[in-house]
């Protein structure tokens, strides 16, 4: 060993310096999140749980094109359809199985109206499984819901599509 | 009856000794996740009560509500008897410890001895739980243990030895005393070096938490415990910890005598002069927690033997002969 380490070794040199930036440490502020109480930033972009939007009028955006059907990888999306009474194409079931959906985005991507899009919810676990089968009416009421962040959202990441 | 009377006058003493103790030692673990925690930036627990203070009950409340899985091919009654006796030792060695000049369960001549004795014995428990557990995992940690534990006995015993020599007495509350004039700190500062580094491995704690180390060993000699008994394991470490910063701070840092001896500060109990010095301590011990990685095991023997024992047995006859040229051998009455 060099003269250098064994002086070192015997102050303890290393550990010493090792105690000054702990305790340096303890007085930094803290990285933790309180997590229920305080949340993360989340960009606009993320791709939580479902929602159907609907026009400012409250028409139902979706005009069943079913291209996100056709797209979803997972197969999660079930859509049926018919004219309604005054010619326009709507749908009357909007199923996504929530087990099923990899939330990779795909669905909200293909849609030409912006219906099916994809909030910055995240904390939807339930307790059954059953739960976690979302119908038209769900979505749609989630539209309803986070329809203030879900538009904040879709107009803050409009400049990249 | 009067005998009756005594029974009833001790334990009550010996409820009121026993309880701060366990209620410090659920107050300690949580101070120690904490300090690790904020060293590390994290905040650490801080939901259960104020500032997360009873995180610790919590935990002891779930230990106490889970199962109890005894393996198949276990020793039952040692593997049993093995973290009763952990926590016992680790409880009973509180008895001599004077909190101030009156406090104290057993104000026993040998407090010294006592106490190391206990603290000898306590290896027994781990050495059971492992051999019990039927195990490779808690086998190789016990040995491991028994092997650490022995060798750092050796060298805390020889610095003990340097600070009677400086006393002439084993009682711990003449040891205090003895450091009216001067902490033992001061003059035999490398002797509380080696002290503290041997306590940390005696008690198992980073960087030298070989018997328990994950890594290796799973979780060593209490890999097989759960519930209670896993709770009880964890309770006797921190006791002992807990046990060895109080012998720490009597041995050196003037136990329950207060720093200066002026107006406003010595009016402050001499519990409270101790109790500050044990968690100062303790402090100090989860922050070696927090910065220093884990030792090898062929490194922690290597310390032990190689460098620990013949620095104290050094300084233990530097000491002898300083105070025999120097006539300052303590006087036996």
């Amino acid at each position: 060993m060099k003269f250098n380490r064994i002086i070192k070794t015997i102050f303890m040199a290393d550990f010493i310096s090792g105690l000054v930036i702990a305790t340096k440490n303890i007085f930094k502020t803290k990285k933790t999140i309180n997590y229920p109480f305080e949340k993360g930033k989340i960009s606009p972009r993320v791709r939580g749980e479902h929602a159907l939007r609907r026009y400012p009028n409250g028409e139902e955006r979706c005009i069943a094109c079913k291209l996100c059907e056709a797209v979803c990888p997972a197969q999660a999306i079930t859509i049926e359809s018919e004219i309604r009474s005054d010619g326009s194409r709507k749908t009357t079931r909007y199923d996504i199985d929530m087990l099923k959906c990899i939330y990779c985005g795909l669905c909200e991507e293909s849609c030409p109206v912006e219906a099916i899009v994809q909030g910055p919810n995240f904390e939807f676990a339930t307790e059954t499984r059953e739960e976690l089968y979302y119908n038209k009416q769900k979505l749609l009421d989630n539209g309803d819901k986070w329809e203030a962040s879900l538009a904040e959202n879709l107009k803050a990441d409009a400049p990249f599509n | 009856m009067f005998y009756l009377n005594v029974f009833l006058g001790e334990l009550y003493k010996i409820i009121f000794l026993l309880l701060p103790v366990l209620v410090s030692v659920a107050l300690i673990v949580w101070l120690d996740r904490r300090v690790w925690a904020f060293v590390q930036k994290r905040k650490g627990p801080n939901v259960v009560g104020p500032f997360g203070l009873f995180q610790t009950l919590a935990d002891a409340l779930k230990y106490i509500f889970k199962e109890i899985i005894i393996p198949a091919s276990a020793n039952k009654i040692i593997f049993i008897l093995a973290p009763i006796i952990t926590l016992t030792l680790a409880l009973i060695a509180w008895a001599v410890i004077p909190f101030s000049e009156e406090m104290v369960l057993a104000d026993i001549n040998v407090g010294i001895l006592y106490l190391f004795a206990v603290s000898s014995l306590s290896v027994y428990g781990i050495i059971m739980g492992g051999w019990a557990s039927n195990s490779k995992y808690p086998f190789l940690g016990a040995i491991r243990s028994a092997a650490q534990m022995v060798s750092y006995e050796v060298s805390i015993g020889i610095i003990i030895i340097n600070v009677l020599l400086c006393v002439g007495s084993l009682n711990l509350n003449k040891i205090v005393l003895a450091q009216s004039e001067i902490w033992f700190i001061f003059p035999l500062f490398p002797m509380f070096v080696i002290f503290f580094i041997s306590a940390l491995a005696e008690t198992n704690r980073p960087p030298f938490d070989l018997p328990e180390a994950e890594s290796e060993l799973v979780a060593g000699y209490q890999t097989e415990y759960s519930g209670m008994m896993y709770a009880m394991f964890w309770l006797g470490e921190y006791a002992n910890i807990l046990l060895l910063c109080s012998l720490g701070s009597i041995l050196f840092l003037g136990g329950w005598l207060s720093p200066i001896n002026i107006y406003p500060i010595n009016l402050l109990p001499g519990a409270f002069w101790m109790i500050f010095k044990i968690i100062s301590l303790f402090v100090l011990f989860s922050l070696v927690k927090a910065i220093v990685p884990r030792y090898r095991f062929d490194q922690l023997m290597r310390l032990g033997w190689k460098i620990f024992l013949p620095l104290s047995l050094t300084w233990l006859i530097l000491t002898a002969s300083f105070l025999f040229f120097l006539d300052m051998l303590p006087k036996v009455n």
